[in-house]
Formats: structure tokens, sequence, C-alpha cells
């Protein structure tokens, strides 16, 4: 097998804050390709700093991280380039206030794929057609719901032809009943084989989604397994008491 | 009122507001590129000029701009630094407006949420096609009222360009009064022309408020 | 010749004289900002009122006296009133009278910002707990004013006390007038007086001016939230 085995590879990653927190302590671990895994835990647990260090948002003190074999952590590519490859969402949709629906999603293939207009403009309008938003394409950010801002912002990502998707709470933000209609995006991109990385607190969610749960706690794995044993067993101490905070009973 | 020596003088003042205006127009033009420079400076922190810009911005905001054109006009020549009147008064309204500038500029700037940089940064943008596409944008439109003031406020200050022996709208008024004692005549006329000049401007300064802020960005 | 300069700062009685000068300045500002803080608040109040009359006058009053440089203002005042009431006012009391006008002006807009700016929510959870109106206003909403006001009104100090370095273009014998005066004496024995004399001006202002904006900065960040 060549190495390339795994699309995203992280070893013995190590990263603390300015004033010496430790948020991620040792720590490694693999996706395949096409693979979706769920990072669960508790706040603080480290698991949006890890998709941010992934993304190069944060420095890290020690560790590698590859992608398609090659190490992103070196310093030899630039973060402009390997972020073409990895679409990150956030919690907080940040799209671009001042420009369209449209302007938004075009600016990256414009501006540093150096795309067509006309090129970039057609797959623009398919990828905003398969979310539901292609007739909000002239619309600023400021006239959508916080759905439909988190779908355009899935979009803006997808445009980059990414090779994989990190969504850091993409709903957490969301009135409940918008919810569904950001995850069913997200669950197409999963059943199209898109490889993802996804912090979220919704745990029927997770459970449908998941090939792989990992569970996170002081920035260690505590458990990765299925989600059926996951959820249904799940091995340590920590990793019950925190699915227990989700049931509720009377 | 003697309304025969008002229209005899309203071609002075006109000509004294036009001198104003142009010294002006130098003078903002100037503090802004002035303002530009030091709040991108101060907002990348870039290492020792971010010290220079802000003590400049200090120096500037906490002095008078006409001790400042005493210092030019009267002290400079004692070192071999002669500047001409028209000179001093644009370097000095310069020198004061380019720190009022930063400061409504850098508000602009520092509005401009984190997470807008990361989500540029994450589709793949470099450091200066974020700051082109992304932060000036915003922080120009959030920065539009304060720029608005600070040039109405810089127009009002060149009301003590007199003091350089420019022959501006406060020098006519003055000599008028000296050598006629018309002083209600001299009076109206002032504060006719400085409304004509302000007025507009500041119409103009409310309705572009009013615009951006209808084209606000708010989530 | 710039080390004659510099001597005439340390000759006689000179520095001395310069803050003198200085604190004539000083001393307006101060005196036209205590009144203007006390007119202003009482402005404040007035222009939230809903009354139409009240809210056209305080208007105009308002957009007049900022639209004018304070310059001209002090020209109304000091040439035209004394012209139009026949009386001499001398430029001291023409000072304080236009910067307290300019100063209640700038005041009562700041105040009204601070009042209208307490969110109607505060209002409402305040009277939600049982208090009663003066309660609400005593325990809630005044507090909550001078936190916003206080900065802007030690602020409104600096900017006053920049303005009346206008004053000597009325005849007021301050600090720019006392250096004038210096150099006129010391024209043949230190030529290049004016460099140091207008140099040491400048940066008595910043003196006086920067800690005070400095404290104004300070508190509007602690008060932030």
């Amino acid at each position: 097998m060549s190495k390339t085995d795994y699309l995203l590879e992280i070893k013995n990653l190590e990263k603390s804050f300015e004033g010496g927190t430790k948020v991620l302590k040792d720590f490694s671990f693999s996706v395949q390709t096409g693979e979706v895994v769920v990072i669960l835990g508790p706040s603080g647990c480290g698991k949006s700093t890890l998709l941010r260090c992934i993304n190069g948002l944060e420095p890290i003190q020690a560790g590698t991280i590859l992608l398609d074999g090659q190490s992103i952590t070196d310093g030899k590519t630039k973060w402009s380039q390997i972020r073409q490859k990895i679409g990150m969402v956030f919690q907080s949709y940040d799209l671009f206030p001042h420009m369209t629906v449209f302007e938004n999603i075009l600016l990256g293939p414009l501006k540093v794929q150096g795309r067509t207009r006309e090129e970039a403009g057609i797959a623009g309008e398919k990828l905003l057609e398969r979310v539901g938003l292609l007739e909000k394409k002239d619309a600023y950010p400021r006239q959508l719901s916080g759905g439909q801002k988190q779908r355009v912002a899935i979009v803006r990502a997808l445009m980059m032809e990414p090779e994989i998707m990190l969504f850091d709470e993409v709903t957490a933000a969301l009135d409940p009943e918008m919810v569904r209609e950001v995850l069913d995006v997200i669950l197409e991109l999963a059943r199209g084989g898109m490889t993802m990385l996804i912090v979220t607190h919704e745990m029927q969610f997770a459970r449908a989604i998941a090939d792989r749960i990992l569970f996170l706690d002081e920035g260690q794995i505590v458990e990765s397994a299925a989600p059926e044993d996951f959820f249904g067993h799940p091995e340590t101490e920590r990793a019950q008491r925190f699915l227990n905070i989700f049931q509720f009973e009377k | 009122m003697d309304w025969n020596f008002i229209s005899e003088y309203v071609p002075m003042y006109i000509q004294a507001a036009w001198t104003t205006l142009s010294l002006a127009f130098w003078g903002i033009l100037l503090s802004l590129f002035i303002g530009l420079f030091c709040s991108l400076t101060l907002y990348f922190k870039v290492p020792v000029l971010k010290r220079v810009t802000a003590a400049y911005v200090e120096l500037s905001r906490n002095t008078p701009l006409l001790v400042q054109l005493f210092f030019l006009y009267f002290g400079l020549p004692k070192i071999g630094i002669v500047i001409s009147s028209q000179s001093c008064a644009i370097i000095g309204l310069a020198f004061l407006g380019g720190s009022y500038m930063s400061e409504a500029l850098r508000s602009g700037l520092e509005s401009v949420e984190k997470g807008q940089v990361e989500a540029a940064l994450s589709v793949g943008l470099n450091q200066g096609q974020i700051v082109r596409y992304v932060i000036l944008p915003q922080a120009v439109s959030v920065s539009v009222p304060p720029l608005c003031a600070n040039i109405i406020f810089l127009i009002k200050e060149t009301s003590v360009f007199s003091v350089v022996a420019l022959a501006d709208l406060m020098y006519v008024a003055k000599d008028l009064i000296g050598l006629y004692y018309k002083t209600d005549e001299a009076l109206l006329l002032l504060v006719l022309s400085y409304l004509a000049i302000l007025l507009p401007i500041s119409i103009a300064a409310s309705v572009l408020e009013r615009r951006v802020r209808y084209a606000g960005f708010g989530n | 010749m710039q080390d004659l300069g510099i001597r005439v700062l340390l000759e006689g009685n000179n520095m001395i004289r310069l803050l003198d000068g200085l604190w004539v300045t000083v001393r307006i500002s101060l005196l036209a900002v205590v009144i203007s803080i006390v007119m202003g608040i009482l402005l404040g109040m007035v222009m939230t009122l809903k009354n139409p009359v009240t809210k056209a006058l305080t208007r105009i009053y308002l957009e007049f006296i900022r639209i004018m440089p304070q310059l001209v203002l002090l020209f109304l005042i000091y040439f035209g009133a004394a012209k139009a009431f026949n009386i001499h006012i001398s430029g001291e009391l023409s000072a304080v009278i236009v910067f307290t006008l300019w100063g209640t002006a700038e005041m009562g807009d700041l105040v009204r910002g601070a009042l209208i700016s307490i969110p109607k929510h505060q209002y409402d959870s305040s009277a939600a707990l049982g208090l009663t109106g003066i309660q609400i206003y005593r325990y809630i909403i005044i507090p909550q004013t001078l936190r916003r006001l206080i900065p802007l009104a030690i602020n409104l100090v600096t900017r006053m006390i920049k303005t009346t370095s206008l004053i000597v273009l009325i005849g007021v014998v301050e600090v720019l007038k006392v250096g004038q005066q210096i150099i006129e004496a010391s024209r043949y024995t230190a030529p290049s007086a004016a460099l140091w004399i207008y140099g040491t001006v400048f940066f008595l202002y910043f003196i006086v001016c920067f800690p005070i904006s400095k404290l104004s900065g300070k508190l509007e960040k602690r008060w932030q939230n």
C-alpha cells in the first residue's frame, strides 16, 4: 500500500495556547478517503482547535499533519495552497457581508484559483441549486436566514473543490427549525463520498452520518469507535457521563 | 445694515472662501493618505512603525492646530526651514487630520470580525487579497460617518489659517471690522460664507451616512 | 545661535510667564467645561423630550453651534455682541461665553446620546423586579448613563483646552501671546527664540492634554461593557 492510503494523517500533534494551557497532547489519528469522522466531546476538549490546526488557523508546537501523504506543517507549502484542498465551515457562517451570495462563493475560485467567471459561475449555480438556494444568488447575506447563510458557507467551501471538509459546530448558532436543512446538505455530501471531519453536538445526526466517532476529552482521544458501538455501549466512564448529558428523565 | 457695502465685498469673501477651500482640499486629501497608512500600521501591529505612528497620533491629537502652525511658520525658519504660507497651512492641516483619519479608519478596521479573516483564509486568499477584498471594503463603510465628521471638523479648523498670513475668511472679516468698522456686515458675510461651505457638505455627509447605514451589513 | 535660543526659556522668569499664560487658557477651559456640564445635562434631558417645539429649537441651536468654526463664534461675541449692545466684552469673558455655548451643545448631545443608548429592556426588566420609577433611575439608568458619559465628558475637556488656544486671536494674553512677547523682547539677543518658544508651547499643550485624553480612553475601555 502506498502512503496515500490515508487522506489525512495527524502524528503526535501538540498544541498549547499562549498562556501555556495544553489543548492537544500527543495527538494522533488518521482519516481515510471517503470516511466521515464525527468528533464529540465536552466543551474545551480541543475539538474545534483540532480542526483549526488542520486548516492552519492555529500554530502548532510539535507533530506533523499530512494530507495525501505530504506534510502540510513543515512550512514548505504555502497555507493558501493547502487550504484550497481543505474546505472549512464555521459556526458563525462568516459570509462576507458586502458581497452577494454569488460573489461570496466566486471569490476563492476567481482570485485564488484564477478560474474563469463563466466556468466557476456554472459550477456555482450547480452547487447553489443542489442546496436549494439558486434563487438567492444575488441576495446579500443579511437577507438570508441563518440556515440559508450556513448552506451558502458550505457552497463557498465546496467551490474550491476540496478533498476534505471540516465542519466546526455548524448548527450551533442556528434556530432549531433551521438545523435540519443544513444537516441534510452535509448528509448528501456524505452520500456523495466526501471525506469529512465534523464537530457537532447533534447526537442523532452524529449517529446517522458517522463512519467513526472520535470522543475527545482534555486534548486526547478517549474513544474511537463505530457509531452504534459508541452510542450503544461506550467503553469508558467519561464517554458514558458525556452521553448522559443528552438523556432526560423525569 | 449697509447692503451696498455687502454687495461690494461679496467677491472678496468668495475669493477668501476659495483660498480656504483649496487649501482644505489638499490638506484633507493628504490627511486621508496619512490616516490610511497609520491605521494599517496600527492594525497590523507593524513592529517599530506602530510605535512611531502611535506617538504621532498622540502628539497630533493633543495639540491645537494654531500652535502647530505657529511652530511651522515662525519657529522652523529659525533653523533654516522656510515654508510658504500655503504649504504651512496644508502641512498643518494634514498633520492634525492624519491622526483623526487614522482613528476613524482604525475603528472601521477593528470592526471587521476575526471570523471574516479566517473565512477568507480558509478559501485560500493571501494577506494582500484579504485586505483588499474582505477587510477594506467593510472597514471603509463603517468608517464613513467618522470620516465625514473629520472632514467637516478639518474645514472648520482652517479658520486659523490667517495666522500664517493667508487671506482667508477670518482675515477678510477682521480686516473689514478694523478698517471700516463695518462689524455687522463683516460678520454676517462671515457666517454666511461658512454656512455656504459647510451646510452642503454636512447635508451630503448625512445623506451618505444614511446610505451606508441602509446598506448596513448587520448579519 | 541655537543655544542662545534655548537660553531664552530659562532666562529671568520667562518659563513662569509661559506657564502663567497657559493657566489663562486652562482656567477659561475649566470654567467653561464646568458650566457646560451642568447646562449640557439639562439640555440633553430637554432634547429627549418628545415635544416638537423644544426638539426644533434645540436642534437649531445644536446644528448652528456645531457647524460654525469656534473662531467665528468668538468673533460674533467679541466684535458682534459688543457692537450690537454697545458694551465692551473682554476677550476672556467672550471666550467663556462662546466655549460655554459650544460646550453645552456638545455635552447636551452626549447626554442625549447616553440617555437614549440605554436599551428599553433595561427599563422593562428593572420594572419587572418591582422597582419604582425613581429607583429605576437611581440604581439602573443613571449609573449606566454616567459610565457612557464620563469618558466623553473628560474628552471634551481636552477639546476645550485645545480650542481655547484660539483666544489669542481676540487679544487675550495667554501662552502664545506671552511667547510672542518674549520673542519680541529677545529679538536681538536670541534670534532663534521663536523655534524654542513655540516648540515649548506645543509641548506644554501636549503635557496638559495627553494625560486627560489617556484618562478618558482608559475609562472608556474599562466601562465599555
